[in-house]
Parts: structure tokens; sequence; C-alpha cells
């Protein structure tokens, strides 16, 4: 089992990344946070790119930092693979030339075979032989990543790998990233601070602020947690379902979503019946009322459920967030009259009207 | 007009010593121009108005301190002269010093610049891939730096070629030694001989011209690839 263990400080301009870590790694890790909380220089401190004067990095048996006894292995002898925000593929190298580069620097077990595996992954077979200025937007980052990939890599770093195209682009190469992931097997710590990506990928999150981890978790369980709205903004809190797709209404152009027992009804998207869909409920989204109102509402996704917990708002005072549970818990954002009036209490029943469910693909 | 041997002397002297002053520079320019670009280093603009010096100091204030320094008393030429038992004034070695001096600031600009336009970020992805420092120098700046080459070796040849004062200055005008053409010109001039120094001033514009004219076309045919 890999793991990673880590401790790094190292003054920055505005403020100090002190960033603390011991996790399992295995599949998407993404870094979620605002510009500037300091994901790309924790990745780069993890690349041996950045030293921090005060730093700890132990991946699985390997030291690759421990400054308290002056051991840095610098970025050439680290087996960690670093896709940069702007490519940076090799101008003087054709495609098949950048990809080789780390490729033949880095002993393999399986040579060629793999070359021609990640390469197929990627799609780049017809690419090959054109050099980095002709090649589009989306092209190039696979290149990016298929050259990293193919360095073999314990640990592949990404940092924001998708910035600067347009939301349709990204959609298309998000899969490439996924099947990279699940047919390879590397961890990858994958910085971002897009929503839909975080959605789309993520294994584990870990959410960033002000140059600290401030939470680790699944997706779904950050989400909920109450340092989210604290440190990104009300907006982003509410739950993450993995629903699948169950049937699609030609009729009223809905597409219904199964999630456990429960039926979600969202707007007509093109995505194949059985296929997973990972979809964010915003808590402010949720409505509750005590009695089934079925037949005299317009909201559509009424679901019964059950409250576990309530808790005040962090920022808002008039507010609280009642946890529900739906098989998998669903936050809603009430105010304080309401619970009051409506003297909801842990463990009663309720019906939770979801006003507008968003797909991952629909962000940005 | 018969062409004796004389006549080719200086021509040769002059295109030895710019193929061997350039060879030096090469040596000694990569480095400082890469550290210059890439240093951290707050002296840094004291070593660029160093290096550039030459570029705006008359050829004779230049060529007469590196005299006293080549000179049987000077702090380079009296080692050397102990040493080897011969003087560095007046002497082949001594001119390929002096115009490296001279031809510095022509070869180390350029590589400067490309190195520095180059920077850092394509450095670090090679890193990342496996590739050495040393490694990542000849695989990847280098190659992408060829423009830079190609100029810093043009101009500081070319630029060699029509060095006067200096060369008068710690050379003289031994022929087959240091008499290089453009002192061969002066002292045609000065003998009143006119049309030897036509034919030679013509040869030298023409020669320098051909390889400006050719190292602008490969730089056009070498466009830098921007990814």
């Amino acid at each position: 089992m890999n793991h990673l263990s880590t401790k790094i400080k190292i003054d920055l301009e505005n403020f100090t990344l002190n960033a603390e870590l011991d996790i399992p790694i295995h599949g998407f890790m993404v870094m979620f946070g605002r510009s500037g909380s300091g994901k790309t220089t924790f990745l780069r401190c993890l690349s041996g790119l950045e030293r921090a004067p005060d730093g700890y990095l132990k991946i699985g048996n390997e030291i690759w930092q421990d400054e308290s006894q002056g051991i840095f292995i610098p970025a050439s002898e680290r087996q960690v693979g670093y896709v940069f925000q702007d490519s940076r593929l090799f101008p003087h190298l054709n495609v098949e030339g950048n990809l080789r580069y780390g490729f033949k620097r880095r002993v393999l077990k399986n040579g060629e075979r793999f070359f021609s595996q990640v390469v197929d992954i990627m799609d780049l077979n017809f690419l090959l032989n054109r050099y980095p200025n002709k090649l589009s937007g989306g092209e190039k980052k696979r290149v990016a990543v298929a050259r990293a990939v193919l360095a073999s890599p314990r640990l592949l770093l990404m940092d924001e790998p998708l910035v600067g195209l347009d939301s349709k682009l990204k959609n298309k190469i998000l899969p490439y990233f996924q099947r990279m992931q699940s047919e390879l097997n590397i961890p990858v710590f994958y910085v971002t601070h897009s929503l839909n990506e975080s959605l789309q990928l993520a294994n584990t999150m870990l959410l960033m602020d002000k140059g600290e981890i401030v939470v680790t978790g699944s997706i779904e369980d950050v989400f909920l947690s109450p340092d989210l709205g604290l440190h990104l903004g009300q907006a982003l809190v509410g739950s993450v379902l993995d629903t699948t797709v169950a049937r699609q209404d030609e009729e009223f152009q809905l597409t219904i979503l199964k999630f456990k027992e429960q039926t979600l009804y969202v707007p007509r998207r093109n995505v194949a019946l059985g296929s997973k869909l990972r979809i964010h409920i915003r808590a402010e989204d949720v409505t509750l009322a005590i009695a089934p109102i079925q037949s005299q509402t317009s909201v559509l996704n009424v679901l019964p459920a059950w409250v576990v917990t309530t808790r005040t708002s962090s920022k808002d005072n008039c507010k609280v967030e009642v946890e529900l549970d739906i098989g998998s818990p669903l936050l809603a954002t009430i105010t304080r009259k309401s619970l009051s009036q409506l003297n909801i209490k842990s463990g009663q029943k309720v019906y939770a009207h979801i006003k507008a469910i968003r797909m991952a693909h629909e962000y940005d | 007009m018969a062409i004796s041997n004389y006549d080719f002397q200086p021509i040769f002297l002059t295109l030895q010593l710019a193929g061997v002053t350039v060879l030096v520079l090469l040596i000694i320019g990569i480095p400082i121009s890469w550290w210059l670009a890439h240093t951290k280093n707050r002296f840094r603009p004291v070593f660029e108005a160093v290096v550039a010096l030459p570029l705006v100091l008359p050829p004779t204030v230049l060529g007469f301190y590196l005299l006293i320094l080549l000179g049987p008393d000077g702090w380079i030429g009296k080692p050397v002269e102990s040493l080897s038992g011969s003087s560095l004034s007046f002497s082949f070695t001594g001119l390929v010093i002096a115009s490296s001096f001279y031809s510095l600031p022509f070869v180390v600009q350029p590589l400067y610049t490309t190195f520095e336009a180059i920077g850092k970020d394509p450095l670090e992805a090679a890193w990342t891939l496996g590739a050495s420092k040393w490694d990542t120098f000849w695989t990847v700046a280098s190659p992408m730096a060829l423009r830079g080459y190609i100029t810093a070796i043009v101009l500081g040849f070319a630029h060699t070629l029509g060095e006067f004062g200096v060369v008068l200055m710690v050379g003289g005008s031994i022929p087959g030694k240091t008499k290089v053409l453009s002192i061969e010109i002066y002292d045609r001039v000065e003998t009143l001989d006119y049309s030897h120094a036509h034919s030679l001033s013509a040869g030298l514009l023409l020669f320098s011209f051909f390889v400006l004219l050719s190292v602008y076309s490969i730089n056009r045919r070498l466009p830098i690839r921007v990814s």
C-alpha cells in the first residue's frame, strides 16, 4: 500500500505554507481551494522543484526529504511526474520526442508495450510526428499528461492542467484523465479550483486555504463539512451524490437518475443508460416540509428524509444547516425561524424539496 | 596585378584570430551567459555592466589596459613570461586574449538574452522527467537556444575580423604574427598604396556582408518554436 506522509513549511510572499498530510495515496486526490492558497507551491515541494527549508516527505518507504537530516532528493531523481498548467512541451522535439524524453531516462519494466499503451489511452497515435506549435490546446494537454506518465512516476502531480480551456473542451479531456488513472493505477494529486473537475475526478478531496490543508476526506464528506463554507464560501456547501442513469424521458425531456431507492429528475442529458453521474445539491437549494405535498408543488424532486442533526450556519446567524439522511447525507439550509416554527428535531421524518440539481459537467 | 603570398598572410592571420577567439569566447561565454540568465545574485547588474563595457569603451583604452596587463610586468604577462619564456604582448596568443575581451559582449549578449527568454520552465519540465541539470542543458536548453548560438558565433567572429585599435595597442604590426587585415589596410593607405587598400577593404566588406546574410537567412529558417 502506498502511503504519503509529509510536513512542509515554507514562507511565501503573503502567507506561510504550512501543510501536513498523512494519507494512503490512490486514485485522484483533488486539492481544492482558491487561487493563491498555496496549492501549486505544495505540489512543487512534493516534486522537488521547490525546497522547503523546513520539510519532511516520505512516500512508501522512500524518504524524499528530511531537512532534520539534510536529506533532499532533487526532482530529477524522484519518481514523480509533473503536468504543468502551461504544458511546457519541448518546442524543438515532436510529440514522439517529447513522449520519449522522460521514457528513455527512467528505467522501465515493460518498455515499448507501456509506451504504446499510454499513446493509445491518450489517443496520440496520429499526432506523434507533429511539433507542439501545430497542436491544439487540448492536444497539448494530452501530450503533457502522457509525457509525465511515460516517465513511470510513483506519483503524478497535475497542476490545473485544464486551465485556459473552454468547458466543452474540458469535458472532452477529463475522460482521458480518468481512463489514464484507472488503467495505469497511478496515484494523482490534482490541483484545481474548478468544482466541475473536482466532482468528476475526485476520490479523495483535500481542501486548502491560506497555506493549510484544512479538510481531507472523501468528496461526500468534504462537501458536508462545516469548514467548507467557512473556507470557500457558502455557495459550495451541499451534498455530493453518486447516481446511476436509469431512464430517458423523451416526452418531457428529462433524465431520470437512480440514487439508492430514490428517483431524481434532471433536465435531459446526453448520457448513456446505466452510466454513473455524480451530482451536487447545494444546501441552499433544498427546502423542507413536514408533510408530503407532492401534488401541490412544482418541485419535481421530493425525497423523504430523516433529520440527523442541525447546526448553526457558520456565516449567517439567521440560518441553520440541517443534515438529513436520504440513504446518504443531504444538507439543507433553512432559516432559524422555520426551524423553530416547524419544530424540527433529530430523528424526525421530513420531506426534502430539491429545487435544483447540478451535475458535474454543468459547472464552470 | 600579381597577388603575392604576402597579400594573403594578413587574411589568413585574421581568419585564424577570429576563429580561435570565437572558440575561446564560446568556452567562457556560455557559462557566463548561463549564470547571468539564471542567477538571483543582487550584484548581477554589476556583472552585466562589466561584460558590456567593451561595447562602449574606446578600443585604445581597452588596448592600453590590456597592454599593461599582458606586458612583461603585467599581472598576466609576468607569470606567463616566466613560465613560457616568451612575452604575451606583440604575440598571437596576446592578440587572442585581447580579442576575447574585446568581443566578449558580442558573444555573451545574444546567448544571455536567449537563455533568459527560454527561462526556467522547460528546464523544470526536463528535471521532472528524470534529466539531470547537465543533461537538460544539452538536450533542452541548447537546442532551444540554437539561434542564440549562431548569432553569438557570427557576431563574435565578424567583430573580431574588424578590430583595429586593440590589436594595434597589444599586437603591433608584425607581419605573419600580429599584422591583421585592418592594420594591413591602414598601412597601405599610409603608404598611398590605394589599389591594395581597395582590394582588401572590398574583400572584407563583401565577406562580412555575406556572413551576416547567411546568418540571417539561416535564422529565418530556424524559427523559434513556441510551445
